[in-house]
């Protein structure tokens, strides 16, 4: 019956352990996640100073603009920066991000290779304070960060955009990982129902096991033709470390840590997710929950640190 | 599980009293499960003759009382007497008085009688009737009679149907017994002697059409820890006719004091009524948690025939989204959607909403160029809106297209919303993006209609709100699911072979 419809057996999905939307929603996100907290993740601007008071490595803000009449101001951070990065503070999805890699006299040079004129990217400050990109539209505040200047060994794996590692950290403890990498066909991208790839990452050592695009395996990357199965991430041990802390610093038990890999400043936090998708799994080839319930399994009054946490997970989901 | 153990009493709570009250309105008032259900209505006229002798009068005329019927209403015609209809009374009946009658006077009694779905059993009989004893030779014919008939039989039953078989042949005996009594007497005389709780009761053969008839002497017999009606006078009963006991617990039908020559006839007719109105107007009168919705000014029921759909459309788009998972911009936003299609009828309403949609994008596109602040875009969508409504009205109107002219049903600032969400799908995902979640809209819209808009789900949200509660535990249930929603079984089915 289920073959006929194209569709999986519900019941080897669930001996596989994959978790569906639902599953997510009511025993993930809604009793792990406080509502309090998700202002810590979904403002940009807020994560960017709870990490810094942690003392976590964030792309650094070159400015804010939080009004209309202050949009002149742009131009002053434009003239100090060849390349930066705008993004809205509440955006979602990746909505309203415009990356400058440089800038010259025929104007500024987006990643695409595309230039762009001042005017236009005053009209893109705008739409963002006006609330185009943030959820519900409403008022917004425009970040300007440097741009991520990603790390040599990342060469030819993204098309256009920078190459991010998604982190599942459940309770602490990061517990599944997927690099994700723009193509051509998502647009630079790195949304995986937009075409993107996913590496699925092992989570003990950082290399590589699976990549999918389109939810159908692959193994080079569709516009560079780069092998995706050897990758090995460097400092996955300080990534490991990064990601978890995430947990003190934003409050919420069920989160998507995305991480970039900086050529002069190592592992930095890029932005938080409280509802973090489940693509992952079919990057990784693997359902979540039997992770997220061995986690759940462990008791103790006092919270592990999180040294501890990664010691476990080095040690359990080899 | 003992967490989750207050979580499920309440759908229980929910469901018992859905389901109660569904059955209460069903049983007790009367209303009927599927739309257009016909009742019969009987009207019975009793009409009483009696010749005045100058002077006080007192006519008492005892009320039927029958489990199997329920009074609609009654009235009396009766020029210049005082009235009085005694319910409370055993047995119930209507008195007519007056000081002073002079000449042949004619009184109506009209009653209106409905067959009750599930009438309540009579209570058993408490006390036995010692038999009198007959004069010689009757009592000893009776008892040999009495005595062949139960050696024949095995039980109460086959002994009520022996004596009944013996006082319908040739018989000497019975002949001899004929002489002096009726039928009927004999066999209530029999029953007694055999110790058979038994009543003798006059009922009326209920037919259309029907006039100048008079009760027919009838036999109630309990027996199978039932009652059972015999008729011993003619050959027996018509199964079709339903007979309504007119008196028991009386030994007078008509009792007229002061008068002579008194005379009683009934006539009869049949009326078929929607059972829906006839239950509507019986609780009209009702207290307040059987009248329900139906005591309230029509225009307001109206209102709340709208109202109470939308549960049903919540329903849908609950299970849309939870189940099958399906995609849709807004997520109340394809219940408004399908309201209006009520109103427009479907094909109207889709081409319609197509037609406002589409425009709406075109020219939403040149807005989104203009850098306008939030408010003010919305704004100018609204009245974008408003605009290529009226001028597809006037244009419609003009080639005589009359039904398009519904297009004014669509709810203004919804459309707004949803231009102005696909539009930014459309920016930030592409138009592939506006077309699954846009259509995803319009197929939970569609679905949601027709669930509305179907004339049994109609008659039951307006008629039975019980049935809310039964969708309110329905929606908690679904809000609890936790398995895989329809189309991640699709997602997923890689997954499966890894």
């Amino acid at each position: 019956m289920f073959g006929l419809l194209n569709l999986a057996n519900p019941y080897k999905l669930r001996d596989r352990g994959v978790m569906g939307m639902n599953k997510r929603n009511f025993s993930y996100i809604s009793r792990y996640n406080q509502r309090k907290f998700f202002p810590n993740v979904d403002d940009k601007l807020k994560t960017k100073v709870l990490a810094l008071d942690y003392g976590l490595t964030v792309p650094e803000l070159l400015g804010v603009v939080r009004y209309q009449h202050d949009v002149a101001e742009v131009s002053k951070i434009l003239d100090q920066h060849q390349g930066f990065c705008i993004k809205p503070s509440k955006g979602s999805g990746g909505k309203g991000i415009l990356v400058i890699i440089s800038s010259d006299e025929k104007g500024y040079k987006k990643a695409s290779g595309e230039y762009v004129t001042y005017d236009d990217i005053i009209r893109h400050v705008t739409n963002i304070l006006a609330g185009l990109f943030s959820l519900g539209g409403a008022a917004d505040v425009a970040m300007i960060e440097a741009l991520i200047e990603f790390d040599p060994a990342f060469t030819g794996l993204s098309h256009e955009g920078v190459p991010d590692i998604r982190i599942i950290v459940f309770k602490g403890y990061p517990m599944m990982a997927m690099l994700r990498l723009a193509t051509h066909a998502s647009d630079g991208k790195a949304n995986l129902h937009q075409g993107a790839v996913g590496v699925g990452i092992n989570i003990v050592d950082g290399t590589a096991k699976a990549a999918v695009q389109y939810n159908r395996p692959v193994s080079t990357h569709p516009d560079t033709g780069r092998d995706l199965l050897d990758i090995k991430i460097e400092g996955w041990q300080e990534m490991l470390h990064l990601s978890a802390s995430c947990y003190e610093m934003s409050g919420l038990g069920y989160l998507g840590a995305d991480v970039v890999l900086d050529r002069n400043r190592g592992p930095m936090i890029l932005e938080l997710n409280a509802r973090p998708g489940l693509a992952i799994q079919t990057a990784n080839r693997m359902g979540m929950l039997p992770r997220l319930r061995a986690i759940e399994a462990i008791v103790g009054k006092r919270g592990p640190s999180i040294e501890q946490r990664v010691e476990f997970v080095v040690e359990n989901f080899k | 599980m003992s967490e989750r153990a207050p979580f499920f009493f309440l759908i229980f709570i929910l469901v018992a009293v859905g389901i109660s009250t569904i059955y209460y309105r069903h049983v007790e008032t009367g209303v009927p499960l599927t739309t257009g259900e016909q009742v019969t209505i009987w009207e019975v006229e009793a009409q009483i003759a009696f010749t005045g002798e100058q002077g006080a009068v007192n006519a008492q005329l005892t009320l039927p009382k029958d489990g199997k019927f329920k009074l609609v209403e009654e009235y009396t015609a009766s020029p210049a007497y005082g009235v009085n209809v005694l319910r409370e009374q055993i047995p119930p009946k209507v008195v007519w008085s007056k000081r002073k009658a002079e000449g042949r006077q004619t009184l109506y009694y009209r009653g209106s009688y409905k067959e009750v779905l599930d009438p309540e059993a009579d209570p058993a009989p408490t006390d036995l009737i010692q038999a009198d004893v007959w004069d010689e030779p009757y009592q000893s014919t009776a008892s040999t009679l009495l005595k062949e008939a139960f050696d024949r039989s095995s039980n109460d039953e086959l002994l009520l149907r022996e004596i009944q078989n013996s006082l319908r042949a040739q018989n000497q005996s019975v002949a001899l017994l004929l002489t002096r009594y009726t039928r009927t007497e004999v066999f209530v005389h029999l029953l007694e002697m055999a110790g058979v709780p038994s009543k003798r009761v006059g009922g009326l053969v209920l037919e259309d059409g029907r006039r100048n008839q008079s009760l027919i002497p009838l036999v109630r017999v309990y027996v199978d820890k039932q009652w059972e009606l015999f008729d011993l006078e003619s050959s027996g009963l018509d199964p079709e006719s339903p007979i309504l006991i007119w008196r028991q617990d009386s030994p007078w039908l008509l009792d007229v004091e002061g008068a002579g020559n008194s005379d009683i006839s009934f006539s009869i007719s049949s009326v078929t009524r929607s059972a829906l109105k006839e239950a509507q107007s019986l609780s009209v009168d009702a207290d307040l948690f059987n009248s329900g919705l139906y005591n309230l000014p029509i225009a307001e029921q109206n209102l709340f025939k709208g109202i109470l759909l939308l549960p049903i459309g919540a329903l849908v788009v609950v299970f849309l989204r939870v189940i099958i998972g399906l995609k849709c911009s807004g997520t109340f936003m394809p219940i408004l959607i399908a309201t209006s299609f009520i109103q427009t009828e479907l094909l109207n309403g889709v081409i319609g909403f197509l037609l406002i949609v589409s425009t709406g994008l075109v020219i939403r596109s040149y807005l989104s160029r203009l850098n306008l602040l939030l408010v003010s875009r919305i704004s100018a969508v609204v009245i974008l809106v408003i605009g290529i409504i009226t001028l597809f009205t006037i244009i419609a109107f003009r080639f005589g297209l009359t039904d398009a002219l519904t297009i004014t049903f669509f709810p203004m600032v919804i459309m707004a919303w949803t231009i102005e969400r696909m539009s930014i799908l459309w920016e930030e995902e592409g138009g592939k993006e506006v077309l699954v979640q846009g259509g995803g809209s319009l197929l939970v819209a569609v679905i949601a209609y027709l669930m509305m808009d179907n004339a049994l789900i109609r008659h039951w949200a307006f008629n039975f709100l019980g049935v809310h509660a039964l969708i309110m535990a329905a929606v908690l249930l679904m809000g609890q699911y936790t398995g895989y929603r329809l189309l991640e079984l699709r997602r997923f089915k890689p997954m499966e072979d890894y």
